[in-house]
């Protein structure tokens, strides 16, 4: 198993660049995911580290060789594709055999293998069926195995579950991730689904037009977003933004939107212009007695919690608030803060101010 | 708008019964969804209420009236499909125009105007109005072939997974709009999903559809904490409810075999001891999932809960749902 390490990695077709000076480090056993909107970069990365792609410049370490110019069969990588690649005409066995056949590997040691992988997938009793035959997961099952049974140094992983749908792709997640707590190999995983992303990954890559907006644990990138577009593309709702021009200077603990001060956490950097204050829906608190005030568009029933979408001075903005709690659209009223949590943007860069809230230990606040 | 009665609707295609024994009111003015997976026989209904399928058996009353001999124009609804299907070539005034012209309806074109004036605003497309249907985003071309059926005065919408072709932002977006379009205008709405965020948030009423049956029908909030069915309490609630053997846990009550648990309804740190065997930081929630007595459960705790793998949890189930070996539910006495 392997670290990768991927350094000022940079990717152009013709003039356009898709990758932009791209480095981050995929820690030994690590479930990895790069996660972003179609067109971000995050396929080519992967498909660079695999070998599918070579990259304009920049360096790829796997397992301390350098094999950015390398080709992918110099790569000890197994790639498993959004729509399972299998061979349609041959059964389970040999499709999930055929990686260690192509290498020379004698028979014996083959049918082990293949009986070991086929235990740990569970799908021991399919192995002379024909692929054609199978449902989408075992379709899944069997593409993981031939991925699995070469024991590559690291996977790659391109929205193996994209195609599957809802109910049965959180029971997929949930073997995936499962698997790879057994084996424990290093894995990249592609995605565009910020709640798998959260639910699977040690690690998250948020990337946005070639560049990696944010590179951290998942309830860390929640909870300290860097950029607004991490902020808006990370959580369900997303974060609000509510917009005013303001000024802070390091040591403030107060902003001003319209007339209600609002507490922040204390801020370390000095900005003007138009700021945001950005807040997640479950830290906004409805109080008839909060100076803050905004009416009630609509309320979205979800189980135990309920979405409360207001209008405010400072534009729209979502509520995550218990169920049992009556609002009804039309009526005005007050929003509290949970102060600790808001994060302030430079809305011209879109970029988090420095507050307390990024200093060690503040996210639990 | 109208209220539309279906009673004992019968439908099948050769050997799949697609509509078995339908009986439901859509009350006028109520937002009714119908969910259920692929195959549960949503559509079917919807065909069979507009007359493009017509049923083995059973009636279906439109305002008071029985629309067995009507042809689907006649019926006067209007529907809305998954794919939006607009006239490429027209702007999007002239597709907002197209049902109007109709040469059966004769509307005056002021009145023509006037119309897609309003409908344009409540979509808040008026500005897009002269431009061509193909130079828009997917979330306004939706819009527009919603708008169509809404220039249209018909008894009811019906509508065909509206929204499931859009990404998922748009889709919380164009959720509110129609939930504030359907009490702005007073309309009668009958929608059909497999999403169960969107027969949540935008019912007044839930129709639970499972093999052509309709399992259940109730307010979103009847369907979530009452559910009649362990297939109903399954489909509702994210991540899903953990249905296990009723005797792992005491209190149960006879003739019960499955005690199905909400992720919310575990309370930790009292009770029975169990293992944690994988941590998600979710953000807003950390979801534990546990291992108890060789089965394993889904739980929601703090999101900045300390628990680890491996680390042990007392668990105590609150206010749980128990079901007989059919599925049925079985309600707690005292």
């Amino acid at each position: 198993m392997a670290e990768i390490v991927i350094k000022n990695l940079r990717k152009e077709f013709g003039a356009f660049t898709a990758v932009k000076s791209s480095s981050f480090t995929v820690e030994d056993g690590e479930f990895f995911m790069l996660l972003g909107p179609s067109g971000c970069g995050k396929t080519t990365t992967l498909r660079m580290i695999a070998g599918l792609e070579l990259p304009t410049s920049g360096e790829i370490w796997i397992d301390g060789e350098e094999v950015a110019q390398k080709p992918a069969s110099q790569r000890d990588i197994a790639f498993v594709f959004q729509m399972f690649a299998l061979y349609p005409h041959l059964s389970v066995r040999k499709n999930i055999s055929y990686p260690l056949v192509s290498q020379g590997m004698p028979k014996a040691q083959v049918a082990a293998k293949v009986a070991e992988v086929a235990r740990i997938l569970g799908i021991e009793h399919l192995l002379d069926k024909g692929v054609s035959g199978l449902s989408g997961g075992d379709r899944q099952r069997v593409a993981l195995g031939r991925a699995i049974v070469r024991k590559p140094a690291a996977f790659m992983m391109d929205e193996p579950l994209g195609a599957l749908d809802a109910e049965f792709r959180e029971h997929m997640a949930e073997e995936l991730r499962a698997l790879h707590d057994r084996m424990k190999a290093t894995t990249v995983y592609v995605t565009h689904d910020q709640l798998e992303a959260m639910q699977m990954g040690d690690k998250i890559v948020v990337m946005n037009h070639g560049v990696i907006e944010q590179f951290g644990r998942p309830q860390e990138i929640y909870d300290k977003p860097a950029t607004m577009f991490v902020a808006e593309f990370i959580g369900s709702p997303p974060m609000n933004f509510m917009r005013f021009e303001g000024h802070v200077r390091p040591g403030n603990d107060h902003v001003r939107l319209g007339s209600v001060d609002l507490r922040v956490p204390v801020q370390h950097e000095d900005a003007g212009g138009q700021l945001v204050f950005g807040v997640r829906p479950e830290h906004v608190t409805l109080d008839d007695h909060a100076s803050y005030r905004g009416r009630v568009i609509a309320s979205e029933y979800l189980g135990t919690t309920q979405i409360i979408t207001l209008d405010t001075p400072n534009g729209s903005l979502k509520a995550r608030v218990p169920s049992g709690r009556v609002v009804n659209p039309g009526e005005t009223t007050g929003l509290l803060f949970t102060p600790e949590k808001v994060t302030l943007f430079d809305e011209a860069h879109g970029r988090a101010l420095k507050s307390a809230l990024h200093d060690e230990g503040g996210a639990r606040g | 708008m109208a209220e539309v009665v279906l009673s004992h609707l019968m439908k099948s295609f050769g050997p799949v019964a697609a509509t078995q024994d339908v009986s439901m009111t859509v009350p006028d003015g109520a937002f009714v969804v119908l969910l259920g997976p692929s195959g549960a026989g949503k559509t079917t209904l919807l065909r069979l209420i507009s007359g493009l399928d017509k049923p083995d058996a059973g009636s279906i009353s439109i305002g008071g009236q029985d629309v067995a001999r009507l042809t689907p124009a006649e019926r006067n609804v209007a529907m809305v499909f998954q794919q939006y299907s607009l006239y490429p070539h027209l702007t999007v005034r002239q597709n907002l125009e197209f049902p109007l012209k109709s040469p059966v309806l004769r509307t005056p074109q002021a009145e023509i105007g006037s119309k897609v004036a309003k409908v344009a605003e409540v979509l808040r497309i008026s500005h897009k109005l002269d431009n061509k249907a193909t130079n828009l985003s997917g979330g306004e071309m939706q819009r527009v072939s919603i708008g169509r059926a809404l220039v249209r005065n018909p008894s009811i919408y019906l509508m065909d997974e509206p929204l499931s072709s859009l990404d998922a932002k748009l889709r919380a977006d164009l959720r509110i709009e129609l939930k504030r379009i359907q009490s702005d205008l007073g309309a009668t709405i009958l929608y059909v999903t497999h999403d169960q965020i969107e027969a949540m948030t935008l019912a007044t009423h839930v129709g639970v559809l499972d093999h052509g049956r309709l399992v259940q029908f109730g307010t979103p909030r009847e369907i979530y904490e009452s559910p009649l069915t362990l297939s109903v309490a399954q489909r509702l609630g994210q991540p899903r409810i953990n249905a296990l053997p009723a005797d792992l846990f005491p209190g149960a009550p006879s003739g019960a075999t499955t005690i199905a648990l909400r992720p919310e309804h575990i309370r930790l740190g009292e009770g029975q001891e169990a293992r944690v065997t994988r941590v998600e930081r979710l953000g807003d929630q950390t979801r534990l999932h546990l291992r108890y007595q060789g089965h394993v459960l889904v739980t929601v705790a703090d999101p900045h809960s300390r628990l680890e793998t491996g680390d042990a949890i007392a668990i105590r189930p609150e206010n749980p749902l128990y079901f007989d070996p059919q599925g049925a539910r079985i309600a707690r006495k005292g």
